[in-house]
């Protein structure tokens, strides 16, 4: 018999060389530094709440067909030339636009990018374009199971919120007009508040200067819309969507959770991991590795600026939708009811201490975590503050928050799938409500 | 506006270092210390062209038994060790290849040699496992091609109509009833014919630190040797005459269309190859590219359109027999010929007029970016270097690469685009079943 080797002795986690800005107009730049290999990360984030999600959508498809000095094709190849690329998207949150290129071309990306975000043009042949693109996009995104368990979820989850609804209806997106566009972009596309990340290899005070140089002309005005905090979970019956014909049901269960910067945050990630949030987790152990109902379940915390949600997902085979949501039901109340055991919440400490790590190790990696914590207001420091509350969380503390946030009393419960296949037997489990699936 | 010239393509310097254990283990080492993170990438020479008849899928099944325990280890004991250690695992199935591999923070190191040596002495293949994993890899294909729209397109689709052998032409995820067939002897036999030793190749790259040769010698030195089973030959002649064929997918909403020509040899002609592979990019890479420019935003024939080379889109990791692969969705009753005679037309017109001022250099750097990009990971070189280790000898082309695609000439990418010609492609459109 071979043993397993030991690990050696933990490093500290090491943040990278960062420099920070806020320019007169109220960009703020983050310049990071990783020299590994000679590119740079762009990431431009703006405030996009309450933006109508028609227009939304569309100006982000639309945003990158032209300026005054350049047509899309021609914008994408002078990125293109300085081996970049720029691509936008929009949600209830924000507006991102993100890209790459090698590091040579920081001035240049910088520059096309301030050309777009201060005078994207939206021309008219180039926006019925993107119109229908985007129509059919939806189309086949309304095919998939997977897209409509989650608009069902959503819907489900936040009801009235904005975050209810985060795909357009075909017909919304067809009569949005070029001018709304670009009224859009003139009221919403602003400095202030919006951040912008570069990540790569080049000093960073270098960086903060080339973005200032790029953008400090774009213009500050502008509005900021708010969103209200999501609402609290309410206990409903299980939410049957048929899909008839379906081979699997897609199962999605939201729970209640917390911002990153909550005490019980740290916590909370842990009995996650425990529970469903990585391979060596209770359900999938059990219902993948023991049972074979199903290939990749798995749970995350899911963080928006307005609140945050657990959400558990798995595909499983039609003719055990109602035994793997038992196993489901059990996985989450054991965990509600009882502590985890220490060696398997060492494991799943461990598994978030050294992903920490990992996240860290590419500029693509760090470009997004620096963009996504810089929206609520965090920094890369926020890592070493959160790797030491995931040290020191104790096994009563991921008790307490199984307790809290996994009961599966307070799950809001979706199946999508071929309803009468699975309907008598899931009612067996509980009240169940029915639904047809949207027209696609 | 001033003419911008057309920056230098950079390149990486990974040092890299390979070696071949006494029992016949080849060992390829990548050290990089710019972050404290490793990769472990383990690639055995066997895929989905390998396969018996009789036994599709079976290729991708046994990469999931390599995960159900193996000597010194009880099933689920590899995840919880690699995820306990603060790693990420996966393991993927290819034409050419199967690879196994972790990304751990470097005080894992060890542990992961560990690892994967105990599965290369071998599996535990038993019967209860065996059954367990052929439930999960059916809802593996009923989530990535039964159950959704365009599953398996075109990556399942193209083959059989391209190719005539059951090698190249076969499903590789399996039918249902192949799956159901496998039995414990079946997989006992392939790992002896194909798992062994000499038919694999380690490599790991990232912030290794002193003495991992000694590390490596001393876990993998002893498993024992096993030659490499002699590669079958799996060419098949080119195309004399077009092929076509379509199928109605019930859960589509919208017309879609794949279209393939055989290319060189990427082994043994790369040369002759690369030229395909920029000019993939050259018809595809973003907004600029002549096929998105022509039928996305010119004609609007097309939604979207991807070109690449390999069915699984793994220019560098793949083997003769394969193709340059264009994909093209459409929109509500697009007319698919009207799009094949469209690119034939601009494949026509590159071979003829040749590319436009600047054109060929801004592909190439942004081709570097991908290339850096992949690099980056410390998991993305690991399985790279792996390959071409395995199908080159060559590890050391992975630092070459963007300098390479960068000297690709105008007049290479003219004569490519002139051999894909209607006579020699493979075309299979989807038809949609579900038109709202």
């Amino acid at each position: 018999m071979r043993t397993l080797p030991a690990l050696g002795p933990t490093r500290k986690l090491k943040l990278p060389t960062e420099a920070e800005r806020t320019l007169p107009n109220g960009l703020t730049v983050i310049a990071i530094r990783r020299p590994a290999v000679p590119l740079v990360e762009v990431r431009l984030r703006v405030p996009f709440a309450r933006a109508p999600l028609g227009r939304a959508t569309l100006l982000s498809q639309a945003l990158l067909s032209g300026t005054a000095a350049r047509s899309g094709v021609q914008l994408a190849a002078e990125l293109q030339a300085v081996g970049g690329a720029l691509s936008a998207g929009a949600d209830p949150d924000r507006l991102m636009i993100s890209g790459n290129g090698l590091v040579t071309g920081l001035d240049r990306i910088l520059e096309l990018l301030a050309e777009v975000v201060g005078g994207a043009t939206y021309p008219a042949e180039e926006v019925t374009t993107e119109r229908e693109r985007l129509a059919d996009r939806i189309q086949v995104a309304r095919s998939q199971p997977a897209h409509l368990a989650r608009e069902a979820l959503l819907r489900r989850v936040y009801g009235t919120h904005p975050y209810a609804v985060q795909t357009p209806d075909v017909e919304a997106v067809r009569r949005v007009r070029p001018g709304q566009l670009r009224a859009l972009h003139a009221d919403r596309l602003h400095p202030a508040g919006a951040t912008l990340v570069l990540v790569g290899d080049v000093r960073p005070a270098q960086a903060l200067d080339a973005a200032e140089r790029a953008l400090g002309g774009w213009n500050g005005g502008g509005k900021q819309g708010d969103l209200p905090p999501t609402p609290p979970l309410r206990p409903s019956p299980l939410l049957l969507v048929d899909r008839p014909g379906s081979v699997q049901s897609s199962l999605r269960l939201a729970l209640p959770a917390v911002p990153r910067t909550h005490p019980d945050h740290a916590a909370l990630q842990l009995a996650n991991l425990v529970f469903g949030g990585y391979f060596s987790s209770r359900w999938v152990e059990n219902i993948r590795e023991d049972k074979g109902y199903t290939y990749g379940p798995h749970s995350l915390v899911e963080h928006s600026v307005a609140g945050s949600a657990l959400v558990a997902a798995a595909e499983v085979a039609t003719e055990v939708t109602a035994p793997a949501m038992v196993e489901t039901m059990y996985e989450l109340g054991r965990l509600a009811s009882l502590p985890p055991a220490a060696e398997e919440l060492e494991q799943a400490r461990r598994y978030a201490l050294g992903t920490l790590q990992l996240g860290m190790s590419t500029q693509a990696g760090l470009a997004g975590l620096a963009s996504t914590y810089a929206a609520v207001g965090l920094r890369l420091a926020f890592l070493a503050e959160h790797a030491a509350r995931l040290t020191s969380a104790t096994r009563d503390e991921v008790a307490a928050a199984a307790a809290a946030y996994l009961a599966p009393a307070k799950a809001v419960t979706v199946v999508l799938g071929d309803a009468e296949r699975v309907a008598g037997s899931l009612a067996a489990l509980g009240p169940v409500e029915r639904t047809a699936a949207p027209a696609p | 506006m001033p003419r911008r010239t057309a920056p230098r393509i950079p390149a990486t310097k990974y040092p890299v270092e390979r070696f071949t254990l006494a029992n016949g283990l080849r060992v390829v080492l990548a050290p990089d210390r710019s972050a404290p993170v490793v990769g472990v990438a383990v690639v055995y020479d066997v895929g989905i062209r390998s396969e018996p008849a009789g036994r599709t899928g079976f290729a991708h099944l046994f990469e999931h038994l390599m995960f159900q325990g193996s000597e010194n280890l009880e099933k689920l004991a590899h995840f919880r060790h690699v995820q306990g250690s603060g790693g990420t695992f996966n393991g993927s199935t290819h034409l050419d290849y199967t690879d196994y591999f972790e990304t751990l923070p470097a005080n894992a190191l060890e542990r992961a040699l560990f690892l994967e040596a105990d599965r290369m002495r071998g599996p535990r293949l038993t019967e209860e496992n065996l059954r367990n994993q052929v439930d999960v890899v059916k809802e593996e294909i009923r989530v990535n091609v039964l159950n959704r729209p365009y599953g398996g397109f075109p990556w399942l689709k193209l083959p059989p109509v391209m190719f005539d052998t059951f090698p190249n032409a076969h499903d590789g995820y399996g039918s249902f009833v192949d799956l159901e067939s496998a039995t414990v002897a079946d997989a006992t036999e392939f790992f002896t014919r194909y798992y062994a030793c000499g038919n694999a190749v380690l490599c790991v790259a990232g912030d290794l630190g002193a003495g991992v040769t000694d590390l490596i010698e001393r876990h993998f030195g002893d498993v024992p040797a096993r030659p490499a089973p002699a590669r079958p030959e799996f060419a098949e002649p080119d195309l004399t005459a077009e092929r076509r064929s379509s199928y109605t997918d019930p859960l589509a909403p919208l017309p879609a269309v794949a279209a393939a020509w055989r290319v060189p040899d990427p082994v043994t002609d790369f040369a002759g190859y690369l030229p395909y592979v920029v000019l993939a990019e050259v018809l595809t890479d973003g907004d600029a590219s002549r096929l998105v420019e022509r039928l996305v935003l010119t004609d609007r024939t097309v939604t979207s359109i991807g070109g690449y080379l390999g069915f699984m889109g793994e220019a560098y990791e793949v083997r003769d027999p394969t193709a340059l692969v264009l994909q093209a969705h459409l929109p509500p009753g697009g007319d698919v010929d009207k799009v094949l005679r469209t690119i034939d037309e601009e494949l026509e017109r590159l071979a003829t007029d040749g590319l436009a001022d600047g054109e060929l250099a801004r592909t190439q750097a942004r081709m570097a970016t991908h290339l850096l990009g992949d690099a980056d990971a410390v998991i993305g070189r690991a399985l790279r270097l792996a390959v071409l280790e395995q199908q080159r000898g060559a590890p050391e082309l992975f630092n070459d690469l963007p300098r390479l695609v960068g000297e690709v000439t105008a007049e290479q990418i003219g004569a490519a685009a002139a051999t894909l010609r209607p006579q020699r492609r493979a075309a299979v459109e989807v038809v949609p079943g579900s038109a709202g």
